[in-house]
């Protein structure tokens, strides 16, 4: 897999995002340049640099991954993603902008004039950024792992740093066109291998993906295992190479594997026949590809438990995820958010298109990763083991180029909004010295938490961040922005009731092994039952506290809800600002 | 409006007088402000022109996004009830497959299109209305 070009891409992508960084240096010179680029960004620029933000590791890896390991059930994913901007464009997009206000905190303070709704917002804002960061990290490792060899904190490191630098000197405005170029960047670079890889898959006959036949290799493949894994073979296979099998040594000899369970040690390496059924990894299910292709064929134990908590999480967790919401306040009005949030919501649609796709050529092409587990490596192999000789290594750097791009713009939009946070809320160091020192902290504490980490699919990890946010910021959002009655003490009971508990489960998946219990569906996909936990809590709390109403709640509604240019009390811009 | 003088024989020349009168029947001496400065002046009836913008745009944000959600939220449960529907095949692809990748985004797509084009008019109504003089 070791491919210069792709080597070359991924240093051009974090060369190229530090040039363009540094040209908006330039430009930001005051504070207020550095958190929301002075909110001069039209419609269009904002919305490519949500999608570019947006569009993380998750988006570009991790779906195609578990689409290709798990089948349909997953597509959940995408049209998650995809449908949480609907829910942001009609619940909460021109409120939010016309709040004024710079960080998911200052929301929390303008609408309920209340120091506590704003520690507990802060808090919870840093902890789904973090938890969102933690996967990209993992992802820039996975790719430079599989692209060069490199070991995976290589590229967690790499990532850590160059977002960082560039936070540091440019601030939001370099950010705005980044992430710009991002997004157009990451379409190309998954559009193109794929038109690409349909020819080349028309070329080689079109083979049925939904073959009622286990997956097999189509040539010899050697395979490396990266972890100790354990598999299960459904016929005897004779492979040949060096490693260690059932505890066995085996030096660069054939072995057979009985049907049944292996274990293969770490670092080793095999090759396996051409037309030998794939084993697999023994905690996946084993479908033939048409099964594969059903609905609820995943193995999950509850899957229309696990299938709603995904879509509760997605739909509602778009609009707390910190990163996301920094990017409203840089429109000029509430008119220009609503824009540009439709214009996201097209964006987005076209790019999830690609990563299906990758997953389904995944179980003709690479079924060997259902065996060695690394099933969000797949976007990135298969250009290669498609496309003989230059052109697919050529594929193959774009898409390593593009990934990279992926983990850089997320980490960039997220450590930004973090900084901003940690900033104003923990450090309490105004200015810009202030903001570069809180970069710095906002990227190494999720570069110590990859060292931590069970290796899970991104995409999973992303979705527990995306939990978190629908189960206490969506809840202050929506309640918030719509309802008057909510008290400071019913959001502060309501982001704790539903963002604690989603929390601790994401917490708990994520850094122990919770195996096959019975409730680890309940952890792995807690939003099911903590959104509605939060929301209840905070409005029954309010209603019994109407003690703590903010006050001026009245006054606070008119500046969320009208519009800019009647000139009343509290409303942020003027019409001399309206653009369309 | 103005009515007609009233044709009476009287020896003085014809005099027009104009007499108008309110268009609403609502009394106009308790609404001298224009919406704006009700609202600025957190009078009741400024309250109640807010209360009815921010009822009418709740009422569309909550149906538009339950529509399109709800439309996407059955999919799981219709599959769970006859997984055999999976089989069916629409363009060459299985039924979740175009279902979840080809039309749900023109859906959402058109339900987000919607919502902007409702919510931009009814702020045009309700800027219309608070700036009557």
């Amino acid at each position: 897999m070791t491919s210069g070009y792709a080597i070359v891409a991924v240093v051009v992508v974090a060369l190229g995002t530090i040039l363009v960084g540094t040209y908006g240096l330039r430009v930001s010179r005051t504070t207020s340049d550095f958190y929301v680029a002075s909110r001069t960004v039209s419609p269009w620029w904002n919305a490519s640099a949500i999608g570019g933000e947006y569009l993380s590791a998750a988006s570009f890896v991790g779906i195609a991954g578990l689409i290709f390991a798990y089948g349909p059930d997953m597509l959940w994913f995408p049209v998650g993603y995809t449908a949480g901007y609907l829910v942001l464009l009609t619940m909460v997009a021109a409120p939010l902008r016309r709040s004024g206000a710079y960080t998911l905190p200052d929301f929390a303070e303008a609408r309920f004039r209340s120091r506590g709704v704003r520690a507990v917002a802060s808090i919870l804002a840093l902890a789904i950024g973090w938890l969102y960061l933690l996967p990209q990290l993992e992802g820039a490792g996975l790719t430079l792992n599989t692209v060069t060899g490199a070991p995976d904190w290589v590229g967690a490191l790499i990532v850590t740093m160059v977002v960082t630098a560039n936070v540091m000197s440019g601030g939001m405005r370099s950010i705005t066109f980044v992430q710009a170029f991002q997004y157009w960047l990451k379409l190309t670079a998954i559009t193109v291998p794929i038109v690409f890889l349909i020819v080349a898959w028309q070329m080689h006959g079109s083979e049925s993906l939904t073959k009622p036949e286990y997956p097999v290799f189509r040539q010899d493949t050697e395979v490396t295992f990266q972890r100790p894994t354990s598999i299960h073979a459904d016929e005897f296979i004779s492979i040949r190479g060096t490693g260690e099998i059932d505890g066995a040594r085996v030096e660069n000899t054939v072995v057979v594997l009985t049907e049944g369970y292996h274990r293969i040690g770490q670092g080793s390496e095999f090759t396996f026949p051409k037309d030998a059924a794939v084993p697999h990894l023994s905690t996946m299910e084993h479908n033939t590809n048409e099964m594969w292709s059903l609905p609820m064929s995943s193995g999950q134990d509850f899957p229309l438990y696990g299938a709603y908590s995904l879509i509760i999480a997605t739909f509602l967790g778009t609009m707390g995820l910190p990163h996301v919401i920094v990017r409203f306040y840089t429109n000029p009005n509430g008119t220009a958010a609503r824009r540009t949030t439709l214009i996201v919501l097209g964006l987005l649609s076209v790019f999830y298109l690609m990563p299906p796709m990758y997953g389904a050529l995944g179980r003709l092409y690479t079924p060997e990763l259902l065996m060695t587990g690394q099933t969000d490596a797949v976007v990135l192999v298969l250009p290669t083991r498609m496309i003989e000789g230059i052109g697919g290594q050529l594929l193959g750097a774009l898409v390593a180029g593009g990934a990279f791009a992926a983990f850089l713009s997320t980490s960039s939009g997220l450590v930004v909004s973090l900084a901003g946070v940690l900033s104003q809320d923990v450090l309490r160091l105004g200015g810009v010295r202030g903001f570069r020192i809180s970069t710095v902290l906002a990227g190494i504490v999720p570069l110590a938490m990859t060292f931590i980490s069970t290796g899970m699919p991104v995409a999973d990890m992303v979705g527990l961040a995306f939990a978190v946010a629908a189960s206490s910021l969506c809840p202050l959002l929506m309640l918030g922005i719509w309802s008057s009655r909510i008290t400071k003490a019913g959001a502060i009971a309501g982001m704790l009731a539903g963002g604690v508990p989603a929390l601790t489960a994401g917490l708990v998946t994520m850094f122990t092994d919770t195996g096959d219990a019975w409730y680890e569906i309940l952890l792995s996909r807690p939003a099911a039952w903590t959104v509605p936990l939060g929301f209840t809590v905070m409005y029954v709390v309010s209603l019994l506290t109407p003690r703590y109403l903010p006050s001026g709640v009245q006054r606070t509604m008119v500046r969320l809800h009208a519009p800019e240019n009647l000139g009343l009390d509290g409303s942020g811009s003027s019409s001399a600002e309206e653009r369309s | 409006m103005t009515t007609p003088p009233p044709r009476r024989p009287v020896e003085k020349p014809t005099q027009r007088v104009v007499v108008t009168s309110p268009r609403t029947r609502a009394p106009r001496a308790r609404r001298p402000y224009s919406g704006t400065r009700e609202i600025n002046e957190q009078s009741e009836l400024g309250a109640v022109y807010m209360r009815t913008l921010i009822r009418a745009q709740r009422r569309l944000g909550l149906s538009v996004c339950l529509v399109a959600t709800g439309a996407l939220a059955v999919l799981p449960l219709l599959f769970a009830i006859d997984p055999e529907l999976g089989r069916f095949r629409i363009l060459g692809l299985g039924l979740p497959w175009f279902l979840l990748c080809v039309a749900t985004c023109p859906m959402l797509l058109l339900a987000g299109w919607f919502y902007v084009r409702q919510a931009e008019r009814s702020e045009r109504e309700f800027a219309e209305l608070v700036e009557r003089p």
